[in-house]
Formats: C-alpha cells, structure tokens, sequence
C-alpha cells in the first residue's frame, strides 16, 4: 500500500535547487493529498534496513514534524489531523516504528525513538497505545539480542518519558519501567552504550518515580545505581549521573537527608577535580539544594511555619567546605568570558552558586569569604583580583543590610578604584559589583547610608569615566547608573541627590546610546533603559527642563530612523529595535510630563509632532504592529484625553492590525490596553469605531491560535467601551455576555492545584467581574433592564468565586466591586437575587475586615448599594 | 557552554526595560480603569433627590462653582432631576442655597427619653457655632451655613481640598463633611461624614460614620494645625457609648470648645436629611447659653417665640415633614410675619422649648432612665423565651 518515495527523498535533499524544488513539491503534494498513506511510506521507508540512511534520516524528520511543532497551534493542529488517521494505518505505523528500533543503524532507531515519543504523547493520555511500553520492556529482557535493541529501548523509554506525565501511566508501567532502566544501569551486566542510555532514560523518569523514591529500599537501590553512575570511568556517564542528582536536588529534597555525606563528597570531587561538563554539574547540584532552601524559608516566612516541608539546612551544615570549594572555582576564568553572554564556565557556575548560598544562609558567609576578598584583591593575577570582587558581589544579597553596609562603606572607595585597573575581566566585574550594591544596599531611607553628598560626586565621576570603558563595561555602568537612580526613587516627591548631576549623566547615556563600537545594540538600549528610569524617579521640579530638552532630540532621532537605508530585513530589525528604544523614551517622557499639571501643556504642545512620528513608525513596518510605538501611543491618548479623537481616522487601522495580530500576543495585549486607554480619553466618541473593534476582540476571543493571556485583559476592555458608550453597547451586549458566562464556566472548572492556571484563572474572574462592572455602570441610566435576566448568572459566578477562599485580592475586589454595581444598575428589581445569599453579607464583612483601604471603601459603597434596595 | 536557561541572569543583569514598560503600562490602565468605574458609581450614589424651588429674584446672587469648566447645568429647572453633588455644584445663588439647605441631618428635640437609650444611642457634646456642609472638590474646599451661603473658600487637606498635589486617589474626588464651626479656636468640628473620596456614607449607619470620621479625617491630615495649604484645623468630637458612664462623661467631662447642649444619634441610623426623630438635641443651662430661644439682643423674651411657615393653604405649620398644623388661638399667642427667618421652626422645637419654661426634661430624669428599667435591657427577654 505503501509509496515508493525514496528517490523523491534523495532529491529533496540535492544541491541542485530545481531537483530539489521539484522532489519538495511532489512530496508536499503526496501529504496534502494522501496523508494517512504519505505518513506510512514514510514510516517503510524509516524502517527498511536496505534504503539509504539519508533517505530514511529525512523521513523521520518529516514523520517527526508532522506529528509536532513548537507553536501551540500549529501542534494541536497536527493532534487532531493524527487522531483523524484510520486506526489501521496508524497501527502499521507504530508496528513499523518500533519495528525500527531493533534496526542495527543507530541513525534510524534513535530518529525511530523521537517518532515513537511523538505518536506516545498524542496516544498514551488517550489509552490509545497501551502496549506500547510492554513492547518496548520486551526488548529488554529477551537474551540473543544485539546490545543496540537495549540501547535503543532505553533511549526510547526516556524519550517517551519525557514527553507524557507520569499520570498517564500506571504505578505498575512507572514500576517496570523504572526497573528496566535502573537495571541498565548495571556496570557489570551491559555495554558502556546501554548504561549510557538507561542514565539518560532515568533523568526522564525520575518525575514518574515519586512512589518508588518514597519507598526506602527502591530509593536506596536507585540512589546507589546513580551514585555508582556518578564515579563510572566514562565521562559521558558521569555527568549524566550528575544531571539526575541535580534533578533528584530538587524533585526529592525531602528525601535526600541519608544521602547528603555521599553527595558532598560526590560533587565536592567532581568539582575539585573532573573535567567541566561534570563538574558544572556538580555545582548545579548545590546550587539546585539552595534553590529548594530558599524556596523552603521564603515559605516559612508566609506566617504558616509549619508547612510540613522539612528543611535540613544542608547548605548551613556544610558551609566550612562548600564555601572554599565554590571560592577556588572562581578563579578558573577563561580570557575573554566577558565578551559573549554565551559562555558559561567553573568561575561562573561557582559565583552564581555563591550568591545562592549567600541567599540561603545569610550572614554566616561573611567571615567565611571576606578574607578571600581581603587577601587576593591586591594581588598582582588579574584572576585573584576579578575573583575577589566577584566574590564580593556574590554575597551581597542575603546577608542583613547591618552585616554588609560597613563593609561597602569600607571597600567602596577601593572599588571605584579598580574601575581603573589594567585588566578587562577585573573592571567588568567591578562595574557589576557597583551594579549590585546600587541595586541592594543602597536606599536612603535606613539609617546607614552607603551613598552621601561626601561621596557622590566622585561616585559620579568614576562611573561618567567608566561609561566610556569597553561595552561590556559601559553597559554595566548603565545597568550600575539605573540602580543609583532607583534608589533615590522616594526623592520623587522631594529634592534629589542626584539632581545636579542630571544634566551629566543624561549627556554621558545619550553619548552611550550613540556608540558604534559594541556589535550588538545591547549597549545602546542599555543606555536608553537607564535614561528611563532617570526620568522615572527624578523630582520633576528639578528634573523638568532637562526633560523637557530631551524630548526634541530623542524626537529628532526618532524621525532620522525613516532615514535608515534598509537593504536586508536584518536591517529592518535593526531599525526597529531602535524606534523601540526611542518610542520606550518617548513613552516615559509623556508620563512623566503628563503625570504633572506644570508640564502637562508643554507636552500637549508637541502632541500632534509625537503622534505623527509614532503613526511613521507604524508604517516603516508593513507586517505588524510596532509594540512600543503602540504602548506609547496609549500614554500619549491618557494624556491627551479628548483631543485624540482627530488621530483616530489615522490611527484606527493600526489599531485593526494590532487586534489583529494573533501571532504576536504581546503586540495584541497591548493593543487591547491602547483600546482601552482610548475609551477613557474619548468617552462615547469612540462611538464610530466600536463596530469594527468589538467584532475583532469577539474574534480573538474566539481563536485557539492567540495566546490566553490575552483573553483577559479583552474582558476588560469590553468593560472600558460600555463604560464609555454607555447604551450604545447594547447591540454588542448579547456576544459579549456569552463570551463573559462562558469564561465564567471555564473558571468553574479549572483545575484548583494547577499554580499557573490558578493564577490565569484570577486574571480571568477578575477581568469578568470589570466587563460587567462596565456594562452595569454604562447600562444604569438607560438600559439597566437589559441586564435583568443575565443577573441570576452573574450571582451564580460571584458565589462560585466567593467559595474559593484562596482567592486574590485583586478578584476580591473586582466581585465585591461588581454587586454594588449589580444593585446600583437594578435596583429592587433584584431583591430576590439577594435574599437567602448570605454569602454576600460574609464577602461584605471579610473586605470591610481588610487592611486594605481601597477594599474597604469598595465594600462600605457595596453596602450602601444593598442597603438602598432592601429597604426600598 | 551554554548557561542553564534559569541561571544566566546573575553577572549580567539584563536591565530590561520593555518588560517594565509594559508592567508600568498595564497598572496604570489598570488604575485609571478603576478611576472611571469609581467614577461613574460615585455619580450614583451621591445622587440625592432635588426639587428646585422658585426662584427668589430678590436674593443677591452667590457666585458658586468649585468646578473649573463652566458647562451647561443639565436641566435644573424640572423637578424631581436625580442629582448629586457634582452638579449641585454648579448650581448658583438661591438655587444653590436651597439645595445645601436641604442636605443636613436636623436633630429633633428631646421631648421625651427614647427607650433603648444605653443600647441604641451615642451621645456627644454639641459644639457651639455654626452648623455647616463643607464640601471638598476639586482643589478646594467650601463651607456652607444652613441656609446655604457659604461661609469660608480656603484650601485644606481633605481629599480633593487643595490644589497641594496628593497622589492619592483619584484626581476629582470629594468628600463632604457636616460640622460646626467653633469662632473661639477657628475649628471645624466635625460631627458627621456625608461623602468620603467619592464613597457616599449617607446609606451608612451612624456606627459606622463615626468609625470612618475616626480613622480617616487623622489620615488624611485635616487634624494637622493651619498652613499655607490647609487654613483651617478639622477635629473630630468625642462619641460616647450613651450608657451611664458615657452620658456623665459628656455632660461633665472637658471639651475644647464651648458646649451647645448634648446630641443623641441613634447607632444604627442612616444619614437622613432634614428632621429626623433618630437624632436628637438635648440642653440646659449646664451645658448650654442658648437654652431658652433668646431675642436678637440674647435677652430672653417673656413669652415664647415660636417661627412657623404659612402655607399656601394659609395653614400655619412647623418645618416637620409632613408639617404641623398649629393652630393660632388662645391670648398667650401673638404672631407676627418675618421675612428673614429661612426656616420654621420644628414640632419638637416648639415643644422643647415650651417645655424648657415649665417642667424641662433633667440630667437626673437622663441618667435615671439609664438604670431603671426603663431601658428594655432589663426587661425579661420575652422574644427569646417565647420561642422556647
């Protein structure tokens, strides 16, 4: 039945690009006219010991991408055209599949493998191929097989394992499985290949074997076989070894106690001495134990301290050794780590485990790493330099801020001194260190203060001379600036420290965002981020006129990126980034200024000027939607309120194309916040517009491709426009509701334990509770009856969140919120509803109980609303 | 070697902004969303029912606008127009007099002694001075007499009660505060909460009120001593429970300002406009000058005054509602038409007062009625009984 498409395979991978252009089409056109038949030649032709590999490679790739793809979509997509398959065809397909993995060519039973994990990950939570794991166990315990079936059923075990969830399988297929693939581990029985493979396979197994770790006898059987992998002579074997025990770190903390002695020696060896892909992995290991322990006393932190998780304190406990083991790693840097944000070392894997160990036990790493600091920052080795102050801004974080200001008051001077040293490695991480004491110990608010008028001026000195430094220094001068200008946040509302400086500092950034010798645009938008955040925290009062002088020139460079010569789409993205950058100032500017009666007219002056660069951004690109000009462009119609109705005719189909753009949700949130922020600054001049806009949020609500995310904040939005057109929402209100009491049923039946969508799931309520707030409060005059019969529902839906005593905050006072506005809209007409749902007097009582004021006044508005109608 | 995924942020801090920006961005649409929602319940809740009355052509205009845009007053003119304070505010001379007029809570007299006094009441010490509505909005703040004119414009810390920036809250709310105005220390005493940012208490209970009076006019500052952006020091009154201890404690104790008689609030009353019988003035001559009504001269005049309203019907009535036909008969009675008094006097009033001159109702009848059993406390529990 099958087609004989080798050739067409071959020739779809020939340098002849007509031969290839051809074989790509008529392949192309088997699949779309026969699927079930083009996916089970492809399936012969992987499995035939006799065709070339390169055509059975390519065939498994093609089988491999037909069943999967990275975008949500397009794989649920691929799901349900597999599903539609007639069962016999798939059943030769699967027969082939693992036919192949007994092939002796190691390409086609590992590309076979991947197959099969594909085809698993549709079937198995569907009970579909239930006799997929006893076939591939029967691999495993069959006598005259080669060692490559063993090899290749381990591997395929470990990739099925990967891709479905241990509740898809029984405890007794999890049983099996597990001991299959631990006994492969064996040293003494299987090749070097077969142990290989069944480590592998376990670090995919390890989330199935929660019941087996908490049985103490399969536990220590499989911790020995690890630990034994651990040592094992071949390399390959050990850091696969390692990478289990860092995932059993963190899956298995609670049960690692009997262990730890073997472990530290373990990891302490391997790091001491074994060759780096081990030894990182041994370091990861400590750092995943800090990971758990932090997690561990932020959650005893919470008020619960019994929280049933015990904390061992291993971190503590083996501090004396594992701090000098972590101190030694720092001073194996490599010549030029700092130039590619890609590499990733012993120095830096040690570095980054010493912060998480500061983290974890706090000021008992002070003593343990200041004479390090102390005896190597003055050595002639640029290494002991660099490590010393790596390690100083290591443990920064965590210590207590009474533990660690005296030693920055004390080594401050000296660092800002080797921002002048010979080498690159030791003044890049001393402008990161600066970063980090900016970012966590400086704050003028308690009572040591690391930064005074004494010492700025030279702090600001060194960092102005240091910006100049190399770009990987310059952007961490950036990123230490940012920090400085964070801290002095509070002198927003008073004078500033930094305020004389201001003038300087932005000149120097906006001299950084200029530079041309960093080879990537990181520097500049960099330096663009921090004068952000320098307009952000700066007092108005000082800070206005220089503000106010930025704007012309970030506008002017704004219009000089239509001027850029686009030759290549690299191009093209170059000048995108770099309108980002500007629209990002531009955003800030309009706030800042906006945000202050004083400036508010200067900026309104330059309105029109800005909105028409932000429309000239928009149509540079053809494609999409520029993200930030349309965030900005949000800021601007807050501030400019009414008179943004003469952008609208321009700006509308932007508008379209952004509510529009299901591939790139951000592009779409955002738009829909624009949508919202627009309703407010035109009121029911919005009018003209709503038809088209209501009917593509209808439409994105309704897509499967756009991600959820976005969902919520449409529900809002719905909110926004019936709050600003007021009965005029009407003729939308019908779709809109379903949509609204649809997404209430889904709420009621998510899934309570699943974190993520718990927290999807408030955004959901929350955004629900506001487009009915909106369209009872847009309603109320005119229209409130409308409503009536949609109230029973909604009462349903607030009950239902009320039950749920987790709930956040902010759904608690979207609900409460929501039947003040149910009662203000309706009236006595609902007095019924209200009556025998004591749960709303409870909610009253719990919000009026809060210390939160804005909860409170909400709930004491809610209570008049309901006092009105049952006394009436 | 590539770093993890979760461990590459630790020596180069991406500062990434746009993230930030958008975070940034989403609060504040989320802020100003909850402004408009805040918005348009406050319209609601604040509407209060306002009939315009004619217009007395011989009253001087009062210029009167706290808002700064100067638009069209929606349809004044026709009766029974939902209204709130908003647009009141807009509302000029006798118009505007008349509508402020009507928005007190006016205690009756105490002519008898209510039951459940211990339980059901408050009690605190009147301040002497003028009654008024100070209305804060929109940078500025506005006192009203009774009658409606205004008494003081002068900026304060209430919300909305100067242009001083304070970034709480929304931009236009307003609050509106009933109080007495004490000439000796330049004091607004506060003695009720009408609006607070917006958040109408007039469907709250005076429990309630009194609370929210406590815990938030110290919050917001208006307790503070005069300056430059807050001429005059609010303060609010001691409320005591109205048991024994409480009633002694405001008849005798220490107050700051002179005393005008004793006020009685019912606890679980809302803030009803006009004569209400669940608030109530009590005075003598211990805790009050202004016992007995007094002549323009302060003399107390030998015969009783009484201020009644003639009626269309020529009905001569008290201000109650419905009002109180008193019938003008007997020798002891003299009347005489007084344009100037903008209000009648009430039943309660006439009786008090009539009673004042004879047999006034006592401190000790007060505090007797505290530890009788004339208080239902004491009384045999019957309803519960019953149910036995």
């Amino acid at each position: 039945m099958a087609m004989e498409i080798t050739q067409a395979l071959l020739s779809a991978q020939s340098a002849d690009t007509k031969v290839r252009t051809e074989a790509e089409a008529s392949l192309r056109q088997f699949q779309e006219q026969n699927l079930p038949m083009f996916l089970l030649s492809l399936s012969f032709e992987l499995s035939n010991d006799e065709k070339p590999i390169e055509s059975r490679r390519l065939a498994g790739i093609v089988l491999k991408n037909s069943l999967d793809a990275k975008d949500a979509g397009r794989k649920s997509a691929l799901v349900q055209q597999w599903m539609a398959i007639d069962v016999a065809i798939k059943s030769q397909i699967k027969y082939l599949l693992v036919k192949t993995i007994g092939s002796t060519t190691q390409e086609a039973w590992h590309t076979s493998a991947q197959v099969i994990a594909k085809v698993a990950s549709i079937e198995i939570p569907q009970k579909q191929w239930p006799e997929l794991v006893g076939l591939l166990l029967n691999n495993m315990t069959q006598r005259d097989q080669p060692s490559s079936l063993k090899q290749a059923t381990l591997e395929t075990l470990g990739f099925v394992c990967e891709e479905i969830s241990h509740e898809d399988l029984s405890q007794a297929e999890v049983n099996t499985i597990l001991t299959a693939v631990v006994q492969g581990m064996n040293l003494a029985e299987h090749s070097l290949e077969v142990r290989l493979s069944a480590t592998r396979a376990l670090y995919n197994a390890l989330n199935f074997a929660e019941a087996n770790f908490n049985d103490e006898n399969e536990r220590n059987y499989i911790m020995k076989m690890v630990c034994e992998a651990a040592i094992s002579n071949e390399t390959d074997i050990r850091q696969a070894a390692f990478e289990c025990l860092v995932s059993i770190a963190s899956t298995y903390y609670k049960l690692l106690q009997p262990y730890m002695q073997t472990l530290y020696e373990l990891t302490a060896n391997a790091v001491k001495g074994d060759t780096e892909a081990v030894a990182l992995q041994a370091i990861e290991f400590w750092s995943s134990i800090c990971d758990e322990e932090i997690d561990l006393q932020e959650y005893e932190n919470e008020e619960t301290a019994d929280s049933g998780a015990p904390h061992f304190r291993f971190v503590e406990q083996a501090l004396p050794a594992l701090v000098p083991m972590l101190l030694e790693t720092l001073l194996k840097q490599e010549e030029d780590q700092d130039q590619d944000d890609n590499i990733w070392n012993i120095s830096m894997a040690g570095g980054t485990c010493l912060g998480l160990v500061a983290r974890t036990v706090g000021n008992p790493i002070v003593p343990l790493v200041m004479p390090f600091v102390e005896g190597n920052i003055t050595k002639s080795d640029w290494h002991c330099r660099e490590a010393a102050t790596f390690a100083f801004g290591s443990i920064l974080e965590g210590p207590t801020f009474e533990k660690i200001a005296p030693l920055v008051v004390a080594g401050l001077d000296f660092l800002l001194n080797l921002t002048k040293d010979e080498n690159n490695h030791v003044r890049d991480t001393t402008a990161w260190t600066l970063g980090r004491i900016f970012e966590l110990v400086h704050n003028p608010g308690l009572e040591m203060i690391i930064i005074t008028s004494d010492n700025l001026p030279r702090i600001i000195q060194v960092l102005l001379e240091s910006i100049k430094d190399s770009p990987n220094i310059a952007q961490k001068i950036c990123g230490a600036i940012y920090y400085l200008a964070q801290g002095f946040e509070d002198a927003e509302s008073g004078s500033s420290l930094l305020s004389p400086y201001l003038l300087d500092i932005m000149t120097s950034l906006m001299g950084t965002a200029d530079r041309v010798d960093s080879c990537d645009s990181k520097l500049r938008s960099s330096a663009y981020e921090t004068i952000n955040e320098m307009i952000r925290c700066s007092n108005i009062a000082e800070s206005s006129q220089i503000i106010l002088q930025l704007l012309p020139v970030i506008m002017n460079k704004l219009s000089q990126t239509f001027n850029l010569q686009i030759v290549l789409s690299d191009d093209r993205e170059k000048q995108s980034d770099l309108q980002a950058s500007l629209c990002g100032v531009l955003q800030v500017i309009i706030q800042k200024l906006s945000g202050h009666d004083e400036t508010k007219p200067v900026l309104l002056q330059c309105a029109d000027q800005i909105m028409m660069l932000f429309l000239r951004v928009f149509a540079c690109h053809s494609s999409s939607v520029h993200e930030e000009a349309m965030l900005a462009i949000g800021a601007l119609a807050y501030a400019t309120g009414a008179d943004f109705l003469k952008y609208m005719n321009e700006f509308y189909k932007y508008l379209e194309m952004g509510l529009r753009n299901f591939e790139e949700y951000q592009v779409c949130s955002i738009t829909v916040g624009v949508v919202g922020d627009i309703c407010r600054a035109l009121d029911d001049k919005i009018l003209p517009y709503c038809d088209g806009i209501m009917e593509l949020l209808l439409k994105d609500l309704q897509s499967d491709v756009l991600n959820r995310s976005v969902k919520p904040p449409i529900f809002s939005c719905f909110g926004d426009i019936a709050l600003a057109i007021g009965g005029e929402f009407e003729k939308y209100a019908p779709h809109a509701l379903q949509m609204m009491q649809r997404a209430a049923e889904v709420c009621a039946q998510m899934d309570a334990d699943d974190e993520e969508l718990t927290e999807y799931g408030y955004q959901l309520k929350r955004s629900i509770f506001e487009a009915y707030s909106g369209i009872l409060q847009g309603f109320k005059e005119t229209k409130a009856d409308f409503m009536l019969p949609y109230a029973p529902h909604l009462m349903q839906f607030v009950e239902l969140v009320f039950k749920d005593r987790q709930r956040d905050e902010a759904v608690t006072k979207a609900v409460v919120a929501v039947i003040g506005d149910l009662a203000d809209a309706l009236g006595p007409n609902i007095k019924v509803l209200f009556k025998d749902r004591s749960f709303c007097r409870e909610l009253l009582v719990e919000c009026l109980q809060s210390d939160d004021e804005q909860l409170k006044e909400t709930a004491t508005w809610t209570q008049g609303m309901l006092g009105r109608i049952m006394v009436s | 070697m590539a770093p993890p995924e979760h461990r590459r942020q630790f020596k180069r801090p991406a500062i990434s902004d746009q993230q930030r920006r958008r975070e940034l961005s989403l609060q504040r649409q989320a802020q100003n969303r909850l402004d408009a929602q805040h918005r348009a319940r406050c319209l609601a809740s604040s509407a209060l029912s306002f009939e315009t009355a004619e217009c007395e052509p011989e009253c001087p205009e009062v210029e009167l606008e706290l808002g700064s845009e100067n638009e069209g007053d929606g349809g004044v003119g026709s009766p029974h127009e939902e209204f709130d304070v908003r647009k009141a505010s807009k509302l000029r001379g006798a118009q505007a007099r008349k509508w402020f007029a009507r928005q007190l809570i006016l205690p009756e007299w105490m002519i008898d002694i209510p039951d459940r006094l211990s339980l059901e009441w408050y009690v605190f010490v009147r301040p002497s001075g003028n009654r008024c509505f100070v209305v804060s909005s929109n940078g500025i703040t506005v006192s009203r007499l009774r009658n409606g004119s205004i008494l003081h414009r002068f900026p304060s810390a209430l919300p909305g009660g100067s242009r001083f920036r304070d970034s709480s809250g929304p931009a236009q709310t307003y609050s509106i505060l009933d109080c007495i105005f004490h000439e000796a220390d330049q004091t607004y005493y506060v003695i009720d909460m009408v609006c607070w940012r917006g958040y109408s208490l007039y469907d709250c209970t005076a429990e309630f009120r009194f609370f929210w009076i406590n815990s938030k006019l110290a919050e917001c500052g208006a307790c503070e001593p005069p300056s430059q952006n807050h001429r005059y020091r609010f303060s609010p009154v001691t409320v005591y429970n109205c048991d024994h201890g409480g009633l002694i404690a405001a008849y005798t104790g220490p107050v700051p300002y002179a005393k005008d008689g004793l006020l009685f609030y019912n606890k679980q009353a809302h803030y009803q406009t006009g004569n209400t019988p669940l608030a109530l003035v009590w005075k003598d001559d211990n805790c009050s000058q202004y016992v007995i009504d007094t002549d323009n001269k302060g003399n107390i005049p030998s015969k009783q005054h009484l201020v009644l309203e003639l009626q269309d019907d020529l009905k001569v009535t008290t201000s109650d509602d419905p009002p109180v036909e008193i019938l003008l008969h007997g020798q002891g009675l003299r009347s005489e038409v007084n344009r100037a008094r903008a209000f009648a006097d009430s039943y309660s009033k006439v009786i008090f007062q009539y009673t004042v001159r004879r047999s006034p109702l006592k401190m000790e009848d007060l505090l007797f009625s505290l530890s009788s059993g004339n208080d239902l406390e004491n009384r045999p529990a019957d309803v519960e009984m019953a149910g036995e």
